[in-house]
């Protein structure tokens, strides 16, 4: 069985946007869940978020960076193309609920797995205020997306080229300073920016989400790869997962299993692009 | 056991097997097979009896002496027919079935010298059909009954009720969460004992039923149970046990240290022994693999052949009480493998860059015979000592995993985590629903799980049939 690739586009440097045919995903799909690729039989099972989903016309939506061998080998293929495995949707959704104010922080490729969210949280009837942020203004994505999805946006770029110059956790501590009563604060990004954010809310009385990207093989609890320390416990992040009370998660931990395969990695892309020089694929 | 060729009647013929130094460095099987000489003279061997013990020790009642009989005759295309009859995967067993303390145990033979080597002689049936390319005849598929039966989880005992239901002409969709089907077939059992080119062929026979098979779909996230009662007459749940158990001591967490699931994963289902596959594997110089199980051999055995140069595994009792096959246990010294036998792990150590760089372990004693009259290991104060590791690997059983239970109204579960059900018949406290295998029983064996399907068929078409 294949899954058909609808359509594919570039949507920053480096940062994929692909639509796929998966009718079955779409219908079970809910905010903060993930799915699992592979792209043909020698490939490596990768996780990424459900950025977007149709329940009508049966589609999905993933945006992904190219990081290693398996997403710049994704990045080649086009609308027409199919993909072996297509699975999920995985993981605990998103405990979405109506609880007033409730900020959303994305950074990076992690502004996509916030989209649903906060169209979640607004139907929800909260009051959305979503944050976005990369390091500069090219690759900011979904920048108009969230602006309808959200009640206020807020954009932070690290060199200044767009909205704020700084981080996008500088804008969430304003928030949390002024009179706005947050009920929530959710934050998805780069491990390290989960990890700061984190920080800086944990003094407020506020409740803090974030989704982890530990490394996975099944998704589905039957190897324990994507195990992470949460309030002193080992945790399964694809089914205990993938959001977690940022206060109790052991995020350096989780950086250093997330660098487990750095060598390999690394080797892996140096093949690949020669392949791909010398024509082989 | 001895396997002396003097005394004919006594002892059973040889297997041929790669040699220890030459099999260690490869994937390939270990066990090469009979040959029809071999298989002709070990089927003499058999008094063919009146009344059988054999088939009593067999868990879905293969006829042994029958098909044995026609080994005698060549007549091989009606043995395995004669064991397709009530074993629809014949090839699987015979290699992985505990033969010794199942059909062999029973085996007259037994008593005075070794009993019929009755599982090499069903591996023997299956491969020379499979070499001749010729499938058995397609058993006739009786009318469509016009009743759907959802299969949960594509290992032996969703294979085998699968299979037996899809006889009886009900229409059978498998849902398999995983990208491949066979359950620990496929992503468990190594190739070096099981080549998974067999659990594919072992599929295809099951799909030549009229069974559909879909992969990549799991019960609890796309669909739950419940929506699966509605939309089908019944439902079978084959889920296995697929949920790793960790030690719960420190350091487990560290780089390099692996359930026993991820690892054979890794090697098995996505081949990390094979350069053309993008899958990774860390296992370095020295691996520790804890437990004493068969899980436990094969993530041994497995990192030995990947490379690693001295590999050991820690078991907290004796080599007398481990439970993994006689077989294996032989093979795996044979290859190499390091026991540590009477050692329990206490901590696991790393490095500033957060990887394994030892275990820590306590030398055990068998004390006092508890309530079931095992001498339980008990640690001795100060015995302390370090193997370095450069990957642990931990195999120390698993449960069911719970997603499955993720709306399901009226499913009862033990405390065990496993599915409450009948055990003649998979029944369940949900109405329409029948369970078997792993689920059920927690981690047991292959032809445990596929007796579980086979009964669970029948009855699912018995409750069809009165519905
Ligand atoms: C629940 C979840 C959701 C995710 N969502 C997104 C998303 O929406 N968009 C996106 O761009 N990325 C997402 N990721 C990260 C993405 O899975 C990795 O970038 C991808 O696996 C890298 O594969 P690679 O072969 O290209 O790179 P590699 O060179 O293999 O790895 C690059 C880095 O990615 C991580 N990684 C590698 N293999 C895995 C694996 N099997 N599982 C998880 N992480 C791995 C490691 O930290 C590694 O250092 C998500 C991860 C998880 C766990
Ligand atoms: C390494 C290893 C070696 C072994 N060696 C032997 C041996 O030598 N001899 C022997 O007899 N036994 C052996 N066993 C045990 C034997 O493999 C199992 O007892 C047997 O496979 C159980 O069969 P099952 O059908 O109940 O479950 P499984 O084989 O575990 O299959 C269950 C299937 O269900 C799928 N599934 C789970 N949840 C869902 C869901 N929610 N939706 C859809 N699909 C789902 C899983 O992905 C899996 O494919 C070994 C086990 C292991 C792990
Ligand atoms: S299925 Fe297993 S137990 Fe039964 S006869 Fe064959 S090898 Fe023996
Ligand atoms: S008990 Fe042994 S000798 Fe008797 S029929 Fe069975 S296999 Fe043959
Ligand atoms: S990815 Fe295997 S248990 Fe989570």
């Amino acid at each position: 069985m294949a899954y058909r690739i609808l359509e594919k586009e570039e949507i920053a440097p480096s940062v994929h946007r692909m639509v796929i045919d998966a009718p079955d995903v779409a219908k079970a799909a809910k905010a903060g869940q993930f799915i699992i690729l592979r792209i043909d039989e020698r490939g490596e099972r990768v996780p990424l978020t459900i950025a977007d989903f149709e329940k009508e016309t049966g589609t999905v939506t993933v945006i992904f960076q190219e990081m290693g061998k398996t997403t710049k080998q994704l990045a080649k293929l086009s609308a027409g193309d199919a993909l072996e495995d297509f699975v999920g949707p995985l993981g605990t959704p998103a405990d979405v609920r109506k609880l007033g104010t409730v900020i959303l922080v994305g950074g990076g490729v992690g502004v996509a797995p916030v989209y649903p969210q906060a169209k979640a949280y607004k139907e929800a009837g909260n009051k959305v205020l979503t944050i976005i942020g990369s390091r500069n203004k090219d690759l900011l994505i979904l920048e108009d997306e969230m602006r309808k999805a959200s009640s206020e946006l807020y954009i932070a770029t690290d060199d200044g080229s767009k909205g704020h110059h700084g981080f996008v956790t500088d804008i969430m501590k304003q928030i949390l300073d002024s009179d706005e009563k947050v009920a929530r604060v959710v934050i998805i990004g780069p491990p390290i920016m989960m990890k700061v954010g984190a920080g800086v809310a944990s003094p407020y009385d506020v409740e803090i989400l974030v989704s982890l990207n530990s490394i996975m093989v099944d998704g589905t609890g039957m190897c324990g790869g994507c195990r992470v320390t949460v309030d002193g416990k080992t945790k399964f992040t694809c089914v205990d997962g993938p959001e977690f009370d940022a206060r109790q998660v052991n995020f350096v931990e989780l950086m250093n299993r997330l660098a487990m395969y750095r060598g390999e990695e690394a080797k892996a892309v140096e093949k690949y692009e020669e392949e791909c020089r010398c024509g082989l694929n | 056991m001895s396997e002396k060729t003097g005394d004919k009647k006594k002892s059973r013929t040889p297997m041929p097997e790669q040699p220890p130094a030459v099999r260690a460095g490869n994937f390939d099987e270990v066990a090469l097979g009979y040959s029809k000489e071999d298989a002709i003279a070990e089927a003499s061997r058999c008094l063919n009896c009146k009344d059988p013990n054999c088939v009593e020790g067999c868990p879905v009642n293969v006829d042994i002496p029958g098909f044995i009989k026609l080994i005698c005759e060549e007549d091989f295309e009606g043995a395995i027919e004669k064991i397709k009859a009530t074993n629809a995967l014949p090839a699987i067993c015979g290699r992985v079935c505990p033969q010794e303390s199942q059909c062999e145990a029973l085996c007259v033979l037994g008593k005075k010298g070794e009993p019929v080597a009755i599982g090499r002689l069903e591996r023997f049936c299956a491969d020379s059909e499979r070499e001749k390319g010729v499938s058995a005849p397609d058993p006739d598929i009786p009318e469509p009954t016009g009743r759907k039966v959802a299969v949960v989880g594509s290992g032996p005992a969703g294979l085998t009720a699968a299979a037996d239901l899809a006889k009886l002409g009900h229409k059978v969709t498998i849902f398999e969460s995983l990208h491949k089907t066979g359950g620990v077939l496929s992503y468990g059992i190594p190739e070096f004992r099981l080549p998974k080119e067999i659990v594919k062929q072992e599929v295809e026979y099951i799909k030549q039923l009229g069974v559909e098979i879909k992969p990549n779909y799991i019960i609890g996230r796309i669909k739950t149970l419940d929506e699966l009662c509605e939309e089908f007459d019944a439902v079978f749940l084959g889920t296995g046990a697929g949920l790793p158990r960790f030690m719960g001591i420190e350091g487990e967490n560290l780089n390099g240290v692996y359930s026993a699931n991820e690892f054979l994963t890794r090697v098995n289902l996505m081949k990390a022994y094979d350069p053309n596959y993008d899958t990774v594997v860390r296992y370095g110089k020295h691996v520790v693999v804890v437990g004493g199980g068969n899980v436990a051999m094969d993530s041994a055995r497995s990192a030995l052949r990947l490379g690693a140069e001295e590999v050991s595994v820690v078991y907290r009792r004796g080599e007398e009480e481990m439970p993994a096959r006689r077989e294996e246990i032989e093979h795996a010294k044979e290859e190499g493998v390091i026991l540590r036998l009477l050692a329990n792990p206490t901590r696991i150590l790393g490095d500033d860059k957060f990887n394994v760089t030892g275990i820590e372990c306590i030398k055990m004693e068998l004390g006092e015979p508890d309530a079931t009259g095992r001498r339980s290991p008990v640690p001795v104060e100060g015995s302390e000592f370090i193997i370095d590791a450069e990957a642990v690997i931990i195999a120390i059983g698993t449960s069911p995993n719970p997603i499955i239970f993720k709306g399901s109204e009226g499913l009862d579960q033990s405390r065990r985590g496993t599915v409450v059900a009948e055990e003649e018949t998979g029944t369940t406290s949900k109405c329409g629903v029948y369970a078997g295998g792993d689920v059920v029983t927690g981690a047991a064996t292959v032809i445990s799980a596929m007796g579980a399907g086979k009964k669970a068929a029948k009855a699912i078409d018995e409750y069809l049939k009165e519905k």
